[in-house]
């Protein structure tokens, strides 16, 4: 049997499936990327910028880009990281973020890669946009204060529910959220608690009601362990299954 | 939907309006007339979802705007949910899903319009009409807003009412179309002068002067086959093998245009036969032609110029390149802006359909089909990147698409397409018919052929201007009566800006490349306006796609806007330098890498018109303390120096 194809990640060799992107093969491999619009479940897009790398030189999003066509990648680099941050300061300066009130805090990725990237300052004026909420639905709370335009609930929505409960309107810095109903409310479309668009938001937009605080500030997700710790246990590692 | 139907009492009208009528009718559409005629639009369209974009523009013609009920019918009528049909419509500048005034007025906002005076003629218009910038006015009549560059800079200021050009702007004009709004005139009955648009051309060379007929270069393509064919069947011992030689037809155009070096004129300067080589050897089901007509570069409006006065020769040239790789259907991609031209257009085809120049066995050639349809923009500058355009012909949001793949394997409709800029097809049919060789003597060793410049600005004599490669700047100064020149902006807000040193450099891909936007600023001319401008255009064609260009492109205008309040210090310019690597490293598509070029480039060469804005060029904090207590002083009336924190600079 051929030698299965590679590429060099920061030096180490990173195995790859043909097909894969080079953030695939960077996550089956255990090695980490950061990144937020990326999901192993849904389509990737590339939109978020998080995963941008050097590609034999040429900065490209890690999580769109074939891995095919990469030989040496370089992520985990202090000018690579310094764009990192900037792009999260960015984030939290479009939308209205305040974690220590927020309900989301301690699952949430933006926070979580704040952290962990060390993001020490605002870095910009903040625009506070004008976004109301979207209460209609009885068991689910619409925040857009916090939407970082990821579009994971609207992949989840296409791809996993088979619907179309959420989409992107506007353009530019006016881009937003909106939901398949002509009334604009949530309560008004086909969602169900259930859905998957309703529990990959890796914000607090889409939140279930009632059960906001049942986990403890402090004994939440990301307080446990950094997102470059847990972003790889969520990756499917069919390398580990394979092995023989 | 009361409300839509007293609105749209003045702003409907036929969509199957003769060429040159406006939009306006009188008679008032109820909901129960809505539903036919919304029926009616999309059945023309096939119901196709993919005609989304066209659906929505004709509906807005219809109906003067989308109002949800009006994209709720769209939706249940195209089949696609209701969310995609408000995704498309928000997208797109020229649509609107709130009520716009029955005469929708867009100023166009380039910098030549504002330096020629827009923006009091837009004011003065505005205090006229009671109306204010950007929102309708009280009794619904007038909507008076900027947009970006219309392509009428060499005789601006310019503007749009409901979507028909109106150049050569004068207070006495603008005071003019007060009159005709007030009186409620429908668009037909005002002066036919105002819509008048001039070619303007200053200098013709190859292109502008050709005297090609119809069908010369579609004729020309099939004779340098047939040619091969014959020489190929006397060298041949059978008729099975020079059979093989006859379907080398399309090559012998492929390697005349291979030959010719030409390279696409949009700018990025591909080769253009390399990438319908490409296109030709991929696999797919059919192929596509795409002619990019959004020339929507501020600057630049040479393919207003050839679409006007040389359309059989674009068409041609798409016709060419269909026989070139083997497709059967083409598109026009007309930017909005242009949408006067559609009518003018769709005769043209019409007529070249009747001459057999497109439809079935073109020039009697068995199996020689190809047809072209016109797609209209409705507002977007990020669709003059060729996987965005492909996105918005198939009906979606100009989004760029992930490259690779590439559209000449993967493109419209995932099928192998080729996207060419108006000016490169119009050099293909020239090639077709005098050949590679020909073309390739003329300009420089690595650009072969002319470019067309849209000359603009502070010259004599604006429009438009062509020159084989190679052209110094200093000719084209000359040639134009520029005067005390200060800057040259090349290739628009993305290219290029130089000053007075570098008027000897030359336009040629080995120099500065350009997709023609040439645009002049003498020395009465601030160029941190200049570069304010077009960072403002920026933020507001980004398509929000990104992160790095959604927020950064508006962030750079924050900090330009904040400098130019006088309130800037050199914290705001190294943000300013902070913003363009993010953009430069991260951003997805060509516009959020350009985004900073203006700004980079007027930093470079004008660094003082940038310090003699700043508060201080030490470091100042953004908030001023001491202007905190100025209301305190006010109220206390004091002002000597002990009611002071520090001395004032």
């Amino acid at each position: 049997m051929n030698q299965r194809p590679s590429f060099l990640l920061d030096g180490a060799e990173v195995p790859f499936e043909p097909g894969q992107t080079v953030m695939q093969a960077a996550l089956a491999a255990g090695r980490y990327i950061p990144h937020l619009c990326y999901h192993p479940e849904f389509t990737p897009h590339g939109s978020c910028k998080l995963c941008t790398a050097r590609v034999n030189g040429r900065l490209m999003a890690a999580c769109t880009t074939p891995a095919g066509i990469a030989t040496e990648v370089e992520s985990e680099t202090e000018e690579l990281n310094d764009l990192r941050r900037t792009l999260v300061q960015m984030l939290f300066a479009e939308g209205n973020h305040f974690c220590p009130s927020c309900e989301k805090s301690g699952n949430c990725v933006l926070q979580a890669l704040g952290y962990d990237l060390g993001v020490m300052t605002a870095g910009f004026r903040h625009l506070f946009p004008d976004r109301p909420v979207d209460a209609s639905h009885p068991e689910i709370l619409l925040d857009f204060n916090r939407c970082i335009l990821c579009e994971l609930c609207v992949r989840a929505a296409r791809e996993v529910d088979g619907k179309h409960v959420f989409s992107l309107a506007g353009r530019g810095l006016g881009k937003h959220l909106i939901v398949n109903a002509e009334s604009g409310r949530l309560v008004d479309t086909d969602v169900k608690v259930t859905d998957k668009a309703v529990e990959v938001c890796p914000v607090g937009v889409i939140l279930r009601k009632r059960v906001g605080f049942a986990t403890p500030i402090g004994a939440r997700r990301y307080d446990q362990s950094p997102i470059s710790a847990q972003a790889l246990a969520d990756a499917p590692r069919p390398l580990e299954r394979n092995h023989d | 939907m009361a409300r839509l139907a007293r609105h749209s009492a003045l702003c409907t009208g036929r969509t199957s309006s003769p060429p040159g009528r406006s939009h306006i009718v009188t008679q008032p559409d109820t909901p129960d007339e809505l539903e036919p005629r919304v029926r009616r639009i999309i059945s023309r369209w096939g119901h196709d979802p993919g005609a989304l974009v066209q659906v929505l523009r004709e509906v807005q013609e219809a109906f003067g705007y989308l109002p949800a009920p009006v994209l709720t019918l769209v939706a249940r009528l195209l089949r696609i949910p209701y969310s995609r049909a408000k995704g498309v419509a928000s997208f797109y500048s020229f649509l609107s899903d709130e009520p716009l005034g029955a005469y929708r007025v867009l100023f166009s906002d380039n910098i030549t319009d504002r330096m020629a005076g827009s923006e009091s003629l837009l004011q003065a218009m505005c205090y006229r009409l009671w109306a204010e910038p950007g929102k309708v006015s009280q009794d619904g009549l007038v909507s008076v807003a900027r947009t970006s560059c219309t392509g009428m800079c060499d005789q601006g200021p310019a503007l749009l009412v409901n979507g028909r050009a109106v150049p050569s702007l004068t207070s006495e004009r603008v005071e003019r179309i007060c009159d005709l709004i007030l009186a409620r005139t429908p668009l037909d009955a005002w002066p036919a002068g105002f819509f008048v648009v001039h070619d303007n051309v200053r200098r013709a060379d190859i292109l502008l002067g050709h005297t090609l007929q119809p069908g010369e270069a579609i004729g020309a393509a099939l004779q340098r086959g047939a040619a091969g064919w014959s020489e190929h069947a006397a060298n041949e011992r059978s008729w099975r093998e020079a059979y093989v030689g006859a379907a080398q037809g399309p090559i012998a155009i492929l390697e005349e245009i291979k030959r010719s070096n030409l390279r696409g004129r949009g700018g990025a300067g591909f080769t253009t036969g390399v990438k319908w080589e490409a296109c030709r050897q991929a696999t797919g089901l059919t192929r596509y032609v795409v002619c990019n007509a959004d020339e929507g570069e501020p600057g630049t409006f040479k393919d207003r110029v050839l679409l006007t006065s040389h359309a059989d020769l674009v068409f041609e040239g798409m016709t060419v390149a269909a026989y070139a790789i083997g497709a059967s259907l083409g598109f026009l991609y007309l930017r909005g802006e242009y949408r006067y031209l559609l009518e003018p257009l769709e005769a043209i085809l019409q007529r070249r359909r009747a001459a057999n120049l497109l439809g079935n066995g073109i020039c009697g050639q068995p199996g020689f089909d190809f047809d072209i349809r016109i797609h209209v923009g409705a507002g977007s500058y990020v669709c003059g990147e060729e996987s965005a355009l492909i996105e918005s012909l198939e009906g979606k949001r100009g989004v760029p698409r992930n490259r690779p793949p590439y559209p000449v394997t993967n493109g419209y409709r995932q099928q192998p397409t080729i996207v060419n800029n108006v000016e490169t097809l119009c050099a293909a049919a020239l090639i077709a018919v005098r050949g590679g060789d020909w073309y390739r003597s003329l300009g420089t060793l690595k650009s072969s052929g002319t470019k067309i410049l849209s000359v603009a600005g502070d010259v004599a004599r604006p429009g438009l201007y062509e020159y084989p490669f190679g052209v110094t700047l200093r000719q084209v100064l000359e040639d134009c009566g520029a005067a005390d020149t200060q800057a040259i902006q090349i290739s628009g807000p993305s290219g290029i800006c130089v000053d007075a040193t570098e008027f000897g450099r030359r336009i040629a891909f080995e120099d500065l490349p350009t997709a023609g936007a040439f645009t002049v600023f003498d020395a009465s001319r601030d160029m941190f306006d200049v570069a304010h401008n077009y960072a403002q255009f920026f933020a507001h064609e980004s398509c929000g796609f990104c992160t790095p260009c959604r927020v950064g492109t508006s962030m750079l205008v924050a900090s330009m806007d904040k400098i130019r309040a006088g309130n800037g210090t050199q914290h705001d310019v190294g943000e300013i330098d902070r913003l363009n690597k993010v953009l430069l490293m991260s951003a997805h598509c060509g516009l959020g890498h350009t985004a900073c070029n203006p700004i980079l480039d007027t930093l470079k060469r004008f660094r003082p018109a940038y310090e003699r804005k700043l508060r201080s060029l030490d470091f100042t904090p953004a908030f001023d303390l001491d202007g905190a207590l100025h209301r305190a002083r006010k109220m206390t009336g004091r002002d000597d120096a002990d009611a002071h924190l520090e001395a004032q600079p």
